[in-house]
């Protein structure tokens, strides 16, 4: 009552006598505060029965078609306005880098020298794993093929998933359970593909569990994600065997899955941070930095059956 | 003729405001935490058109961010925090509409409402459920950014909302 009066005061001679109910003015809120409680109503429930729905259906939930429609549609929209804003990227890049550039030098740096040493270890892995993977698994592919694709769209941290959209689809020969990397390493998995687009969980995301193996001592565990993906994002390790120690500084690489679905082999994750136990737990966990940049993420390579036939180039390791 | 016109903006600049959220904006992003263009478009419908229009716009931006490709957790949570967001907004419309002030701190309490539900019903889920101080983190992050956000395109927004004048007059 009050409040009507102090507003019929303050606004009556900016806005004269409209009959109550008339769409558009503050005086009809009254008469329309019932039906407006209705919507609202309408509004939340609609939005939990969504909610259940998804929930309730898993892995073969109604929504899914829906979302693939989406997807169909909003898709090229996302790649054609990320083309739009990449020079905006770039130019933010550009004053940003100035800043920063020095100190990344030193970093770089020595992470050249670390990186080298590295790589230089790895023919030598690789050969050993390439040969041994050939008596065990004659069935098991060791080449790989990539197609190359670009990421247009990022999830909102607000979501708290840590999830990307790429440029191809399945159009290019990418599917759902392909294995996504960059230059640097793993970035995660496709969990589904539209004909142009396809969204990729990454590795930090909470729900994302990869097979890693540690380089030292070939002992296998858990990668799973933090969901951050700012500078800190980091991945917990848990090995399969209690007795085994990570060492700091240790590369882990990908464990593989049966026909590299979701996970190829061999594809570097990261090095171990840092090792720590609790009294509660008898297994070692290991905190791991990953090599890929989630927050810089541009150019990434899917892992593709080498007879991929699609509408982008496929890469092999023997020169297309 | 009216009517479906002002419909057909409003579903322009929703789909507008979702594919910018995810498409162009991670330029900007702090700690992968982007301004809420969704949410913004969410607060103007129902400042300017009221309650009714504000929770139908809710529900349809919250649900196209569910859906809309990069998206993979549980569809709806966000059309159910837009939805809150835009009752409270269409509560304190009378208010908010004509002081500046008003608005933005109806965006702020809003940004607050929605991702808390959001992150809360991520929770309730074990939907990409994450630790609460991470949660609390980001909760406000992304209501500063929308703060920040707000003034510049709040004031578009609403403009670009309401009922043209000219249009007003001709009536």
């Amino acid at each position: 009552m009050a409040r009507q009066r102090l507003r019929g005061g303050r606004r009556t001679a900016a806005r004269p006598s409209l009959p109550d109910g008339e769409r558009g003015t503050g005086f009809g809120r009254r008469q329309r505060s019932g039906s407006s409680r209705v919507v609202a109503g309408l509004m939340v429930a609609a939005s939990v029965a969504v909610i259940t729905v998804d929930a309730a259906g898993g892995e073969a939930s109604p929504v899914d078609p829906v979302r693939h429609a989406v997807g169909t549609v909003v898709g090229p929209v996302e790649t054609g306005s990320a083309t739009a804003a990449r020079p905006l990227r770039e130019a933010l890049a550009y004053f940003s880098s100035n800043r920063s550039l020095r100190e990344e030098v030193a970093t770089l740096s020595a992470q050249n020298s670390r990186l080298r040493t590295q790589a230089e270890q790895v023919p030598l892995d690789r050969n050993r794993l390439a040969e041994l993977d050939g008596l065990t698994r004659t069935a098991n592919r060791t080449g790989r093929a990539l197609v190359a694709a670009r990421v247009v769209g990022m999830g909102p941290m607000q979501s708290f998933s840590r999830t990307v959209t790429i440029d191809a689809g399945t159009s290019s020969g990418v599917g759902r359970d392909m294995t996504v990397l960059n230059n640097d390493g793993l970035v995660g998995r496709v969990i589904s593909a539209t004909a142009s687009t396809a969204t990729v969980l990454l590795v930090v995301d909470t729900e994302s569990v990869v097979g890693g193996r540690l380089g030292s001592n070939l002992e296998i565990g858990f990668l799973r994600g933090r969901g951050v993906t700012a500078d800190r994002g980091r991945l917990d390790l848990d090995l399969v065997d209690n007795a085994a120690s990570p060492a700091q500084g240790d590369t882990v690489v990908t464990w593989g899955s049966q026909n590299g679905r979701p996970y190829v082999a061999g594809i570097p994750i990261g090095t171990v941070e840092s090792v720590y136990s609790t009294p509660r737990e008898l297994a070692k966990r290991a905190v791991i930095d990953p090599y890929v940049d989630f927050t810089s993420l541009d150019v990434v390579g899917v892992v593709v059956d080498e007879d991929t036939d699609g509408d982008r180039i496929v890469v092999n390791g023997r020169g297309q | 003729m009216s009517g479906l016109y002002r419909t057909l903006v409003l579903a322009l600049v929703v789909v507008l405001a979702v594919v910018a959220q995810v498409a162009v904006l991670p330029v900007v992003a702090v700690n992968g935490v982007v301004p809420n263009l969704a949410l913004l478009v969410v607060v103007a419908a129902a400042l300017v058109r009221g309650p009714e229009v504000g929770v139908a716009v809710g529900f349809a931006a919250g649900l196209l961010l569910d859906l809309a490709p990069p998206a993979e957790h549980v569809a709806g949570r966000w059309a159910l925090a837009f939805v809150l967001a835009a009752i409270l907004a269409g509560r304190v419309r009378d208010d908010a509409r004509d002081s500046p002030l008003a608005a933005l701190a109806t965006v702020g309490a809003c940004s607050f409402v929605a991702t808390s539900v959001f992150a809360l019903s991520g929770q309730v889920l074990g939907d990409h459920a994450v630790p609460v101080g991470q949660m609390i983190g980001v909760v406000f992050l992304a209501l500063l950014w929308d703060v920040v956000v707000a003034p510049l395109v709040l004031p578009v927004l609403m403009r670009l909302l309401t009922r043209s004048p000219a249009r007003e007059l001709a009536v």
